[in-house]
């Protein structure tokens, strides 16, 4: 994967950078010191490291704005980071770029529950922002795995979806609105407290943009009352096609379960070693959720454990009570972790129609086998969006490289059948130079032309999102210009 | 122009030599000059997987062909698209790229969504001429920017839609309407602001201050398998004191909500019609501002439906709030002013989609 190479003229001026910066900020919030820098190296793709010029953490739009223009100014490339948990890459800096983290900007600034939305600077973590409304039952919907830590503007900036979106939808479905500064540091307002936009949908536009059009610094959120209650079945076949059929056939029922996961084999194995859930030996593994009152949870269950009996399942088992119901949850919540345990990994993200599972499926297995590179399975079935995961051995020569090759064939695989590069983890620097076997150059034209808009220099995390062929007239006229 | 291919549509494009009013079945009331280019000649259904919830089709299909197909499936468009034709005197067939292109959204939008989140992926020809995709098929993807968002709503300014493809949802096997008779506007917000925030999951709260027979009633709908929507009708009930029913009659209860989302109450009438986007426990304050003829509260009060009398500038009743006003119907632009940089990011990206400026020209601010 390359990167740009800095810009000799801005690490040449590197004081005079950290310098006005510090005009602007109080000197904690600005760190240029290279070991200090080395904290802003990565994201969660840590196959990549490069420590930035310098990392800002700003406490308020005006100090954003601030430090915006400055770089706006300088011709400095800006990094905007949420909590660095990206998997693809996004917050990965260069060697010229500043890094712009929203960390200190976690206050919740209005909660309102008759209209139902909640105004937090974007800096706070997903989790807290259903942590700050919970004690009246309500909550924020979209779960990223990575919750606990990933903040609301990372959130937005990849669109992030998690395990119950079947139901609830993912960010840009509970976004309404957005304080937003634009690389010259103008500060612009998207949407608020209505539901649609008055003219074009620029918010529909941000929202997956990726930090490439401005840093959102305050977000207003939708927030929902919790159902009455929850409750997940787990149901076991011996072939991946089967569970396949049998989601399709629980869809198209007109069951809309919170969440459908699927587990294959090889993550079964791996998961119920690891955390001791007590899972069949089978080849296929499904839990659904469903949710509301006691009856109605009968009542869906029943159609659901209806429709799975029709395919002959090993093992099906409905949770009695709480505890039950946390084992069930228990390996697919520690899936990432159990694999990690038994092997490096690399997590791909494609989506595919549902209709095509068993058929990916299928070409996974026999690609995998080719490749000699064991591939465990776990993904969010009811929307079609897969999680490989390939399983290597980083410390062997070679290894990485192979896998990244049987990660893009999985992907262009996925894109093969109706299906898309990333459901919810972004581009990033991960899957930007696969973007021209979903996009036709005419496709990534227009996308490229609304960054032209709105960051007509390409200064905004330039170098993530498009493959370097397609942006580099653009950014490199930047760089002339400068 | 009616152009029967993507192909011929791109060519009527790139070969404009003036502006170019864009048209689906021309029943949204948008009114634009120059040359009149339909897309009725892109018609059908491509794909449609009832099991993956997805459809396909071009986007000069008629509305009502989409319809009859999701029925035989049992299935439909969660987003309740409403018929713009009574409300505004218009005729014509709508089409699915219309649907899209005016981000038209009927009462389940607070529960299910608008449209512009059910639209999966889009194909549109640019103001150049140029063939655009964006988006796919399938129900989570993040892959580059979402211009499907950014299509969905911009009435063809940035481009003429010639493929939408949708996620479409099963029908519910039942239906309730909690119906309280005799709010006030206040009350009657403050009443659907407690249905919808109850775990309850209402599909729908609208309120006429003058309903079908003179007085005021206020709706809360509710949909799924019969057993849970008898119960949480129950639970809904309690919520509230007063002339308070529950309506379980579907043909009652179809009639009613098309009442609500093609806004029927002002079929007919004159005037001028405006379309209030705004915070819910605004609505009141503003509908006392506007001194309208006729007023439909939808969306929990989110969306105002105004009747008022021709020539009226409400924009200028109601000065600044969280929300706008979209004149549907009357002598004032059809979209309210933005404020300076978001009017400039708009022009911005209109220049970039459309530099010759001839789709739909004058339009939008």
């Amino acid at each position: 994967m390359q990167m740009p190479q800095p810009n000799p003229v801005i690490l040449a001026k590197k004081a005079r950078i950290v310098e006005r910066l510090l005009s602007v900020l109080p000197a904690d919030a600005v760190v240029h010191e290279l070991a200090e820098t080395r904290a802003y190296e990565c994201d969660a793709l840590t196959a990549y490291r490069c420590p930035p010029l310098a990392a800002v953490l700003p406490s308020t739009t005006q100090e954003v704005s601030d430090v915006l223009r400055i770089c706006f100014e300088e011709g400095v490339p800006v990094v905007p980071r949420g909590s660095g948990t990206s998997l693809a890459g996004g917050a990965l800096p260069t060697g010229d770029s500043v890094i712009l983290g929203v960390a200190r900007m976690n206050a919740v600034l209005e909660t309102d529950y008759d209209n139902r939305f909640i105004r937090v600077q974007s800096g706070r973590t997903n989790l807290s922002v259903t942590g700050a409304v919970e004690e009246t039952d309500f909550f924020y919907a979209p779960d990223p795995s990575s919750q606990l830590a990933c903040a609301i503007a990372g959130n937005i900036a990849m669109n992030s979806g998690g395990a119950h979106c079947l139901k609830y939808g993912v960010t840009t479905n509970n976004l309404l609105g957005v304080t937003m500064v634009l690389m010259d540091g103008t500060v612009v307002e998207l949407g608020g407290a209505h539901l649609d936009a008055g003219g074009l949908d620029l918010l529909g536009v941000v929202c997956g943009s990726e930090g490439q059009l401005g840093v959102v610094t305050e977000a207003t959120l939708r927030i929902l009352r919790k159902p009455e209650g929850a409750r997940p079945v787990l149901i076991g076949y011996d072939s991946n096609e089967v569970a396949g059929a049998c989601v399709s056939d629980i869809i198209k029922a007109g069951v809309l379960p919170v969440a459908i996961e699927f587990m294959d084999a090889p993550c079964i194995r791996a998961t119920d070693d690891f955390s001791g859930a007590g899972y069949p030996k089978c080849e296929a593994l499904l839990i659904v959720e469903v949710e509301g009152s006691e009856t109605e949870i009968a009542e869906q269950l029943a159609k659901i454990t209806e429709i799975a009996r029709r395919h002959n399942p090993v093992e099906l088992r409905e949770a009695q009570n709480a505890d039950e119901a946390a084992r069930i949850w228990l390996g697919r919540k520690s899936a990432f972790g159990a694999m990690g345990n038994i092997n490096d990994y690399m997590c791909l993200d494609g989506t595919i129609p549902v209709t095509e599972l068993p058929y990916v499926l299928k070409r996974i297995g026999e690609m995998s086998k080719e490749y000699g590179l064991e591939v465990a399975n776990v993904f969010h079935a009811g929307d079609g969006n897969m999680h490989p995961l390939i399983l290597f051995n980083a410390n062997q020569d070679g290894q990485l490289e192979l896998c990244e090759a049987l990660g893009a064939d999985i992907l262009k695989l996925c894109v093969e059948v109706g299906g898309c590069l990333t459901g919810e983890h972004g581009v990033g620097i991960e899957k930007r130079d696969l973007m021209s076997h979903q996009y036709a150059p005419a496709d990534l034209e227009a996308q490229m032309a609304v960054k032209d808009v709105f960051d007509p220099g390409w200064l905004l995390n330039p170098a993530k999102v498009f493959p370097l062929g397609a942006s580099e007239g653009r950014r490199s006229a930047a760089l002339a210009a400068e | 122009m009616r152009p029967e291919s993507e192909a011929e549509l791109a060519e009527a494009v790139a070969g404009a030599q003036g502006p170019l009013t864009v048209r689906g079945g021309g029943t949204r009331g948008v009114v634009s000059q120059g040359d009149m280019l339909e897309t009725g000649g892109l018609s059908g259904i491509t794909l449609y997987e009832p099991g993956a919830l997805t459809m396909v089709a071009q986007a000069g299909t008629p509305l009502a062909e989409v319809e009859t197909a999701l029925e035989a499936e049992g299935q439909r468009m969660a987003f309740e698209p409403m018929d713009h034709r009574g409300l505004l005197g218009t005729t014509g067939e709508p089409t699915i790229g219309g649907v899209f292109a005016a981000n038209v959204s009927g009462p389940r939008r607070v529960q299910a969504g608008a449209a512009r989140d059910f639209l999966l992926g889009v194909r549109f020809v640019d103001g150049t001429g140029a063939v655009v995709k964006n988006g796919g098929r399938v129900m989570k993807n993040v892959t580059g920017y979402d211009l499907v968002k950014l299509m969905a709503g911009a009435h063809g300014t940035l481009g003429v839609l010639s493929e939408v493809s949708l996620k479409v949802l099963p029908q519910p096997e039942a239906a309730a309407c909690i119906v309280i008779n005799g709010l006030s506007d206040e009350q009657a917000v403050a009443a659907m602001a407690r249905a919808l925030g109850s775990p309850f999951d209402v599909t729908g709260a609208a309120h006429a201050p003058v309903g079908v027979d003179g007085h005021p009633v206020t709706m809360i709908r509710i949909e799924g398998f019969d057993g849970s929507v008898a119960y949480r009708a129950e639970k809904l009930r309690a919520l509230f004191e007063g002339d308070v029913s529950i309506e379980r009659d579907p043909a009652r209860l179809r009639a009613g909500w098309a009442w609500v989302r093609d806004v029927e109450i002002m079929h007919g009438q004159p005037g001028d019609i405006w379309r209030l986007s705004c915070k819910p426990s605004d609505a009141p304050n503003l509908v006392a501002k506007a001194g309208a003829a006729q007023v439909l509260y939808d969306w929990g009060g989110g969306l105002v439906w105004l009747r008022l009398t021709e020539g009226t500038d409400l924009r200028a009743r109601l000065g600044a709030f969280d929300g706008h006003a979209t004149c549907l119907r009357g002598a004032f632009p059809r979209f309210h002013p933005e404020a300076a940089p978001v009017a400039a990011l708009t022009r911005g990206i209109r220049a970039k989609f459309d530099p010759k400026g001839i789709l739909n020209t004058g339009l939008m601010p």
